[in-house]
């Protein structure tokens, strides 16, 4: 092949500058996770990472949907809300007597729904996906006080069979039922961003919507869809606290939206859009879920630390997203 | 060139906007290998035409057929689909993903549903090895330059089974080398029987690469040529409708003595001016009725010196004086008090207001400079843009047109109104003829002779040298962010030495002449 001087136009960068984020918050999690085992013992029991996978399980299956947004460069503030209404409506429908089934049925069609309703007020009248979903965060927890002004227990058996259910190693480690589901939502989510053309277009909105339009990629559809898929993940995310908490409260996961925001942009999904991974999210999720246990460890410290480091790790991450942005630009 | 049927034929097509007429009964055919140029000046419609026969406009009247088909396209993909494909003059691509998955988005090869992504790496490559090129298909398409991207968007055109490719401003953004790179690829596939509509601004791109040529002027079809018996002249006369004659007039009249000018306080001093990482210190004096121009490469901190002037960035240090007094220039609004006006480079980000009329436009500076507590009378408002509408020949001729309706030549001539109604005393145009016809840029060359009759002072920013040269009475050369020499307009001055200063960067050798 003659390629004369096309060569010297070659790309320069050979760093995988897209990885950087993500490979600087797996430094940062181990870093965390070397501070936790050298400073307590007890940190280094396999036990700790699984009980932060399971206190954050339906953390990291909302921050999947949300990082399907982000990366088209839009966001949803909704998703805490959708949270509390899911479990919300579940608690509730279970206290009503209907069966277990048709009540998880019911509740995961409800986040979609809304999911599918903002994400056609975002692309039909063009509206700021930021003032849509502010509108649904305040419609779903409206709803939840709606239902009831009060927490309602949950004590269906199929929901405490999900919520007790351990799945361990003979040495007594163990994760519960939420944990696994959230890795298949995880692993689901990996393959749909890599190797289908709804993932691609993902990142090609993200990128440049304007662009992708030219190209003729079907950017409305998309976009609804991502907004769809964050219902979607909101409302698995709500049944995973229902199995937790074993109630529906309507003033729970109140702010949820922001630790999820935060959880995927430490991990490494640019807020503009075009740029991430769900691994990176999965580590967003750890570095905050661990933040939370060393804290804990600590004892001494107020609970408000864990917020503090959070911003703190934020606004680093942002600077070394900007700083990458303008050497690499 | 075939003698065959044409691939394609637009025929009587007429599509107007509200207030403008911007095609008006259209002929155009298109034959299968040939490379065939749109010229016009700006506002003549190429653009229109361009975006009609791809579906993103309907047609007033008219009809195209492909292959004999009439055809009527919803837009570009349904386009693309059927074998006319666009590469527009931006890069229209993510740079956020991989070269191969550029190409191939939309229509990635899939197996079991998953993208193949083996698959598309490897016809990447081909398609890639067809045009010549060897690229990293994997790495993101932003690590690569411009050209490379334009390439590539014309990788992903052709591979849809193209018979039509349309290149709409392609080499706007290229070097020489690349425009060369360009070309041969254009060559290759038109020898492979694919017809190119090229539409460009450079005269010596058409004559390098055309087979046949369509004009348009004023939305109206001027002819079809062969570029072969259409000699450039009469070429650029068919594109403005008139003879060339009004440009020797200009180059007379710019020679003058620069002696005289610069007895006397110079109308704005500045010494030692500069901005750690945009600019280095530099001195610069402008006598009133002087033009001065400043050379330099794209990046060579043109732009940056007359943003400093403005105040529109702050100088790290350094003294100025305006009439002789000293004073300050550290933000804009000191700067408009000084009476200085500058007509921005980024007309589309920094200059006009799409929505606002032509007249709101104009009026936004004076408007400005008097403060929002008095308005400006419409009846002076009338006068005025009344007066300016016809000084530049602005068309449509209409004030309550959007500004956003206007071709770029005209917009550029309403953001120049805007200043001039101020009656600034210096004049900084960034580049104001760049991506603008040659009948509108003679009108704004001719436009800052006479203003500089008039006493005013204008620094006259370009890429092309001719243009300076011809203006000037005094020429800057920017390098390396750097003014590296100040020269006067004599007899001696011509592009070669500008070029050798730009390229040799004599380190103010000739500085203070």
């Amino acid at each position: 092949m003659t390629t004369g001087s096309l060569t010297a136009g070659r790309a320069r960068f050979r760093l995988p500058r897209r990885q950087i984020p993500v490979l600087a918050t797996l430094v940062l999690l181990l870093v965390m996770y070397g501070i936790g085992v050298s400073q307590y013992q007890a940190f280094s029991n396999v036990q700790v990472i699984f009980n932060v996978f399971i206190d954050n399980g339906f953390l990291l299956v909302v921050a999947i949907g949300m990082t399907f947004v982000i990366l088209t460069g839009g966001i949803d503030l909704s998703v805490g809300s959708v949270v509390a209404m899911t479990a919300m409506v579940s608690a509730w429908l279970l206290q009503e007597g209907l069966p277990a089934a048709l009540v998880l049925v019911i509740a995961l069609l409800i986040g979609p729904t809304l999911g599918l309703l903002m994400g056609c007020a975002i692309h039909f009248f063009e509206i700021q996906p930021f003032i849509v979903t502010l509108a649904g965060m305040f419609f779903a927890r409206g709803m939840c006080t709606f239902i009831s002004g009060s927490s309602i227990p949950i004590t269906d058996g199929f929901w405490t069979r999900m919520s007790q259910e351990r799945i361990g190693d003979p040495r007594g480690n163990f994760v519960s039922i939420s944990v696994l589901i959230a890795f298949v939502v995880v692993a689901v989510a990996a393959y749909v961003l890599a190797y289908t053309r709804l993932g691609r277009n993902v990142y090609a909105i993200g990128g440049n919507p304007q662009s992708a339009l030219l190209m003729g990629l079907p950017v409305g559809r998309t976009r609804i869809a991502v907004y769809t898929i964050s219902g979607l993940c909101s409302a698995i995310g709500g049944i995973l606290l229902s199995f937790y908490t074993l109630s529906g409260a309507p003033l729970i996961a109140v702010g949820m939206e922001l630790d999820v925001i935060a959880a995927v942009v430490i991990g490494g999904t640019v807020l503009t859009g075009g740029s991430g991974y769900v691994f990176g999210t999965v580590l967003g999720v750890l570095v905050l879920g661990v933040i939370q246990t060393l804290i804990t460890f600590d004892g001494s410290l107020n609970s408000w630390w864990t917020k503090i480091v959070i911003g703190g790790l934020l606004f680093a991450f942002i600077l070394l997203q900007r700083l990458i942005g303008i050497r690499y630009k | 060139m075939t003698d065959s049927r044409p691939v394609l034929t637009m025929t009587g097509i007429s599509k107007s906007f509200p207030g403008v007429r911007a095609l008006h009964d259209v002929n155009f055919r298109l034959f299968p290998g040939e490379v065939h140029a749109l010229m016009g000046e700006n506002g003549a419609g190429k653009s229109t035409l361009i975006k009609v026969l791809t579906g993103v406009y309907d047609t007033d009247e008219g009809t195209i057929t492909l292959d004999g088909e009439p055809v009527s396209f919803s837009g570009p993909m349904q386009a693309t689909a059927a074998g006319v494909s666009t590469v527009f003059q931006e890069v229209n691509l993510c740079t956020n993903l991989s070269v191969a998955e550029n190409i191939f988005i939309g229509r990635e090869p899939r197996r079991l549903g998953a993208v193949h992504w083996g698959e598309v790496r490897r016809r990447a490559r081909a398609l890639l090895a067809r045009l010549d090129l060897d690229l990293d298909v994997s790495a993101p398409l932003g690590s690569y330059s411009l050209a490379i991207q334009q390439m590539v968007a014309i990788a992903r055109a052709i591979d849809i089974k193209a018979r039509v490719l349309i290149l709409d401003e392609p080499t706007s953004s290229l070097d020489a080398g690349e425009v060369a790179q360009l070309f041969r690829i254009m060559r290759q596939l038109r020898d492979e029987g694919i017809a190119i509509l090229f539409v460009t601004h450079f005269l010596d791109q058409v004559y390098e690469i055309a087979d046949r040529i369509t004009v348009l002027r004023n939305g109206g079809l001027v002819g079809e040529y062969l570029t072969a018996e259409l000699p450039q002249l009469s070429l650029v006369e068919k594109m403005i409708g008139k003879e060339l004659d009004v440009l020797e007039g200009i180059e007379e009249h710019s020679r003058r003595d620069l002696a005289a000018l610069e007895e006397g306080t110079p109308l704005v001093a500045v010494s030692n001016f500069g901005r750690g990482g945009a600019v280095e210190p530099f001195s610069l004096t402008i006598h009133a009725g002087e033009v001065v121009g400043l050379a330099g490469l794209l990046g060579s901190g043109r732009t940056e010196v007359a943003r400093l002037l403005f105040g529109a960035d702050r100088t790290d240090g350094g003294q100025v004086a305006v009439d002789g007094t000293a004073s300050s220039l550290r933000t804009p609004a000191q700067a408009i008090d000084h009476g200085i006006g500058f007509c921005s480079e980024n007309r589309r980000a920094e200059g006009i207001v799409a929505d606002l009329s032509v007249r709101e436009n104009m009026i936004l500076a004076m408007q400005a400079a008097r403060g929002w507590l008095r308005p400006v009378p419409r009846r002076r408002q009338d006068e005025l843009v009344d007066k300016y509408v016809k000084a530049l020949n602005i068309r449509p001729a209409d004030p309550e047109v959007p500004v956003r309706n206007l071709s770029g030549g005209n917009q550029q001539k309403v953001l120049l109104a805007r200043w001039l109604i101020t009656e600034p005393r210096l004049l900084i145009l960034d580049e104001p003829t760049r991506g603008i016809d040659i009948g509108a840029k003679t009108e704004i060359q001719k436009l800052v002779t006479q203003l500089s009759d008039g006493g005013m002072a204008v620094l006259f920013i370009s890429a092309e040298l001719e243009e300076v040269l011809r203006l000037s009475h005094k020429v800057a050369v920017m390098r390396d962010r750097q003014m590296v020499a100040q020269l006067a307009n004599d007899d001696t001055l011509d592009a070669d030495r500008i070029m050798q200063t730009i390229a040799s960067g004599s380190h103010r050798e000739e500085a203070d002449r």
